[in-house]
């Protein structure tokens, strides 16, 4: 099978660690925390208040406009407050609603299966997506209706799932690819459908042998998908990357795959999409990897949006060693947390528990312009530069002549950088900072 | 949140970072020099061991004492960057160089080669050829002063550049191979070189690309000038065995901090390097060019830089 690929990346050791390790189910937290907002774009607008009883399920926060997502009760139960609780993405506290679970876990009215899902249209399925809450669940947590609502002069002809999880350590994609394959095929093909595209490729990297037999047997009953096996390298989950990859287009700087015809979702997300247009089941709920040394219990578990990750952590059998870094998603591109009392959102693929093993703090030393950087940037950048420039302050030179805002923060540079300089880190900077000169 | 609880480290991803730093790298780099330098031992005798320690120490030692007066960290000085530099001079300098000679130019290549510009990774040229450069000019005798390898029956001791020069007198390749010549300490035998050069390219320390389209020029207009007068100019084998063009291809020209960092912008400057070696060889007043091509491009590389850049994924191509 031919083996697709992009420029430049890295190969961080994967440590996979858990990809043998089923799905698990953990008991239902007495108290969740569901931030109002979990996705790019405006939070959501609270629909309950304190002391309300709410159902599994029911809508408790209203989307605000069309980039905006809504928020829905993990578990039935009271709504015990509405505050700012700390969050795993923003380092200020957000609004939260905070749930006492009653211990029932009773859906709301609106669930069950329904018999013409099979057959919903477009519009029926873009909607199901938008009741839903349903966001991209490999990270960046953007809003999934409104992908799958390009204007109309956008033509997307082609659809890919990505099961590339290419971010070291994390493996929910990949064990929901080896446990469900029809209900992520199924996904592929009502997303295709909400689109009218042509082509479906479900693109999965070549160190998950399992994933890819088990998506290889479910697909003879959709022969119009495709699998296509990429290259073990990092970023290849990356979303330009991987569209490059698949179809050779390159989304233009600055815009969007829908400008050369595409349309990525993540794997996670294209089983949500099914569940949603099947059963009307809105996203209460994620696969999520545990795992570096620092964690007992590492393995994927099925947990609900709201559930703290000491809660997590406990339940799992605890914390070895000493805790360094506590990380939401993968090494590379995830956030790391200054404590364990955060809830899980929509786009927390993963808590990584690393103790000194993992983590090496590193005092960076001047760069010698042996531009691995260089080599290694999906996007053709020139990290060393960009850091340069930022760190004199000359951030228009570094937007106009140098692409400072096409960088996508992979963190391969600041990964292969001998002197340890951390590229990210200025880059993200100068971002702000052209941001804050608006 | 509870008051005794404790608060975990945060960054800005990624939270990995690979095992390999600049240290490793220089002294891995220290080990590649081990062939040339040890050859050049064995063929030109201990007094040359003498003269790379010599060279080593005082490169290191000013380092230090320009990283104290720098209010930086002085022992930076043992990263390995100035034992590259101190063992590069001695290789490019005749086997029986004073030491005293030596010394001089091992402060003058680290201070007002490397540490002027601000240390490590901010110097315009290569530190060793500004090192020897200064020498040239300073000491042009004992710059010029070969002896022959031990065991080899000369009366000159001149060098095969030389010798095809001035003496118009052709060196066997066998000869230019293995080394079993006269010529600076390092610089004679282009196996020990390639040994080295093998290991660097296998660490992915240097870009094939700058000794090929360096050393490749050369080859290709060196040998333009021999088809165009054969009894004038040295054909095109000679050109790339002979004299400095392997050390300066595979050690020099590769510098991480004075060479390009674009992969297009690489094969451009070993262009030009080559051309600049062909016109001093061939036209100008020393028989070696490698020395002041090398410290020529190491002048456009900025330039180079600024002209040349990747394409941007998603750039409208034109």
């Amino acid at each position: 099978m031919n083996k697709f690929t992009f420029r430049g990346g890295v190969h961080p050791p994967y440590n996979k660690i858990t990809s043998n390790k089923k799905i698990e189910a953990l008991p239902l937290p007495e108290v969740l925390y569901v931030p109002l907002s979990q996705h790019a774009g405006k939070p959501a607008k609270p629909l309950v208040k304190r002391g309300d009883v709410v159902k599994k399920g029911q809508k408790i926060g209203e989307a605000d406009g069309f980039i905006s997502a809504n928020i829905h009760a993990p578990t039935s139960g009271k709504v015990k407050s509405i505050m700012e609780h700390p969050h795993p993405v923003f380092l200020e506290n957000v609004p939260t609603v905070i749930i006492e679970a009653d211990g029932d876990d009773t859906w709301f009215d609106g669930y069950g299966e329904r018999k013409d899902w099979q057959e919903r249209t477009r519009e029926e399925i873009i909607n199901d997506v938008k009741e839903a809450g349903i966001v991209g669940l490999g990270g960046a947590a953007f809003p999934s209706h409104v992908k799958l609502s390009p204007p109309p002069e956008k033509k997307i002809d082609t659809v890919i799932i990505n099961g590339a999880e290419c971010e070291p350590y994390l493996t929910a994609d990949d064990r929901l690819m080896q446990e469900r394959p029809e209900d992520m095929l199924w996904g592929a093909r009502l997303i295709k459908r909400a689109v009218g595209a042509e082509k479906v490729y479900i693109a999965i990297e070549d160190n998950k042998p399992e994933a890819i037999n088990s998506i290889q047997d479910a697909l003879r009953e959709f022969d119009d998908i495709e699998l296509r096996v990429v290259k073990t390298k990092y970023p290849e989950g990356a979303e330009k990357q991987l569209i490059k990859a698949l179809t050779g287009r390159e989304v233009p700087r600055g815009g969007l795959p829908m400008d050369v015809g595409c349309l990525v979702h993540n794997a996670g997300t294209s089983i949500a999409i099914y569940e949603a247009v099947r059963f009307g089941k809105p996203l209460i709920e994620r696969v999520l990897t545990l795992s570096g040394s620092g964690a007992q219990g590492k393995g994927n578990y099925l947990v609900r949006i709201g559930t703290q990750f000491s809660y997590i952590v406990e339940k799992t059998g605890g914390t070895s060693g000493d805790i360094k870094k506590i990380i939401m998603g993968g090494p590379m591109m995830g956030i790391s947390q200054y404590s364990l009392d955060v809830p899980v959102i929509k786009g927390t693929s993963g808590i990584l528990l690393f103790t000194s093993k993992e983590v090496k703090f590193h005092e960076p030393y001047p760069c010698i312009r042996c531009s691995r950087c260089v080599s290694v940037c999906p996007m053709g950048l020139l990290p060393l530069i960009l850091v340069d420039l930022v760190k004199y302050g000359r951030l228009e030179i570094a937007k106009e002549q140098y692409g400072l805002l096409d960088c996508i923060e992979c963190g391969s540079c600041a990964y292969i950088c001998p002197s340890h300089i951390p590229h990210v880190q200025w880059i993200k900077y100068g971002k702000s900072e052209l941001r804050r000169k608006k | 949140m509870k008051a005794n609880e404790r608060l975990f480290t945060i960054s800005v991803s990624p939270h990995l970072t690979t095992e390999e730093d600049v240290k490793k790298i220089m002294w891995n780099t220290v080990i590649s020099l081990i062939p040339p330098a040890a050859f050049g031992i064995y063929i030109f005798g201990l007094y040359s061991l003498l003269l790379i320690i010599t060279s080593v120490v005082f490169s290191v030692l000013t380092e230090a004492v320009f990283l104290k007066a720098r209010n930086k960290n002085w022992r930076q000085c043992f990263d390995g960057s100035a034992v590259i530099t101190g063992i590069l001079l001695a290789l490019t300098l005749p086997p029986k160089f004073p030491l005293w000679g030596i010394a001089i130019g091992a402060a003058f290549a680290i201070s007002f080669g490397k540490q002027i510009f601000g240390g490590i990774g901010q110097n315009i040229f290569n530190p060793a050829l500004v090192g020897r450069a200064f020498l040239m000019a300073a000491f042009p005798v004992e710059s010029t002063t070969w002896t022959a390898p031990k065991g080899v029956d000369t009366f000159t001791g001149a060098t095969p550049l030389a010798n095809w020069k001035f003496n118009h007198i052709m060196t066997p390749y066998k000869d230019l191979f293995l080394g079993n010549i006269s010529g600076s300490l390092g610089e004679t035998s282009v196996i020990a070189i390639l040994i080295g050069g093998a290991f660097l390219l296998y660490k992915r320390y240097i870009d094939w690309r700058l000794p090929l389209s360096y050393v490749g020029t050369v080859f290709i207009l060196g040998g333009i000038f021999w088809l165009i007068n054969p009894h004038k100019y040295p054909d095109p084998l000679f050109h790339i065995l002979a004299g400095g063009l392997m050390l300066g291809a595979v050690y020099m020209i590769t510098d991480m901090v004075t060479s390009p960092i674009t992969p297009r912008g690489r094969v451009i400057y070993g262009i030009i390097a080559g051309v600049f070696v062909i016109l001093i060889r061939l036209f100008a007043g020393y028989p070696e060019g490698v020395m002041f091509s090398i410290l020529l491009v190491n002048m456009i590389r900025p330039w180079i830089d600024r002209a040349i850049k990747p394409n941007i994924l998603g750039e409208v191509k034109k």
